[in-house]
């Protein structure tokens, strides 16, 4: 599939397809939609499931919803603080999301949403709103003295401000193009290796042993993609909860 | 009774989980190594840019200034890449958690 007239085809993995037939058309409903209700699915899913048993000795499904659950939590209290336990559940639900998204990637003939910069500005553009709404609503105007720390002169407040302002914003770009670059590079990677077993595979006789130098790399890639997609969701986790660490403290 | 051993210790780790006692102090857990510091420095920088050249753009666009002040929040928006940097060393949020 990858390999048409002997070229190497890396980026049509990220190229949106209609589902559902004519429905699915008429809405626009493209197959990284449908991977994005599966995640929700099955977070919200494992949640339940794991919730719902209770026992005091957990079977599999309920150990893995309750570390998945402690992680989070012990995050949280971590970095925000005892004031940040009320917005567990929005840093909980972005984490899951995102990491569903980068693991069914992984899975044959799936779509990884994540690699869409689309996706991951608006993820990145929803904690931004609901941070910045937290700051302001806990600290009202004060909010704004964010923009320029206690004891600097007030000289230099018109290169200051700016500053903490184009810095405050480039939460969002450097949130999103994280997730969203590391997502597509892997991706890439898998892919052009892959290619090149197919391409040198058919050299004939050294074909196969030579194919199997790529080979090799995509068993060590798959591994690592399986590191990045837990990093990168544990990073933007993280990323959230210091932002809202910010907006609970303010400075 | 095996219980009354470690009473005390999970009496307090359970009161520190639910917050009646402060936990002790602990630093980010973002990922420490050379590598990771490396790729987010790279990330902060360039999007600090980036912010700062749409910004720039947008109010030459709608000012009709082209090019001043693009060339103004170039700078800035380079600024505030440094200060990015700087920040991952040295948040602010730590020196004064209250």
């Amino acid at each position: 599939m990858a390999v048409e007239g002997k070229t190497i085809d890396a980026l049509s993995q990220f190229e949106l397809s209609p589902m559902f037939g004519v429905v699915g058309k008429a809405v626009s409903f493209s197959q990284s939609n449908g991977f994005m209700l599966l995640a929700v699915a099955l977070s919200a899913g494992l949640m339940l499931v794991s919730a719902r048993r209770g026992a005091l000795v957990p079977d599999r499904l309920q150990a893995l919803g309750e570390a998945a659950y402690e992680f989070i939590a012990g995050m949280v209290r971590d970095q925000v603080g005892d004031e940040g336990k009320k917005y567990f559940p929005f840093v909980f639900s972005v984490f899951m999301f995102v990491l569903f998204g980068n693991l069914l990637g992984l899975l044959p003939y799936a779509f990884t949403f994540t690699s869409h910069i689309a996706v991951t500005l608006a993820l990145a553009v929803v904690v931004f709103l609901t941070v910045t709404a937290v700051a302001l609503m806990r600290h009202g105007w004060h909010f704004f003295s964010y923009f320029f720390p206690e004891g600097a002169p007030v000289w230099l407040a018109p290169i200051i401000i700016p500053v903490e302002i184009i810095s405050y914003f480039s939460r969002v770009v450097s949130l999103s193009v994280r997730l969203f670059a590391n997502m597509v590079a892997g991706h890439v990677m898998l892919k052009v290796f892959a290619t090149f077993v197919v391409l040198l595979g058919g050299l004939g006789a050294v074909g196969p042993f030579v194919a199997a130098m790529p080979l090799a790399v995509n068993v060590a890639l798959v591994g690592f993609e399986f590191l990045v997609a837990f990093l990168q969701a544990y990073v933007f986790a993280i990323l959230t909860s210091i932002y809202l660490h910010d907006a609970v403290h303010l400075h | 009774m095996n219980e009354r051993d470690g009473f005390e210790e999970r009496l307090r780790q359970a009161r520190t989980h639910q917050g009646l006692d402060k936990p002790p102090e602990k630093g980010g857990a973002l990922p420490q190594s050379p590598w990771g510091y490396g790729l987010r420095a790279g990330v902060e920088v360039v999007s600090a840019l980036v912010v700062g050249i749409v910004i720039g753009l947008l109010l030459d666009r709608w000012l009709g200034t082209w090019p001043w002040l693009f060339l103004v929040f170039f700078v800035l928006g380079s600024v505030s890449g440094v200060l990015n940097v700087y920040r991952l060393f040295n948040p602010r949020s730590r020196s004064r958690t209250q």
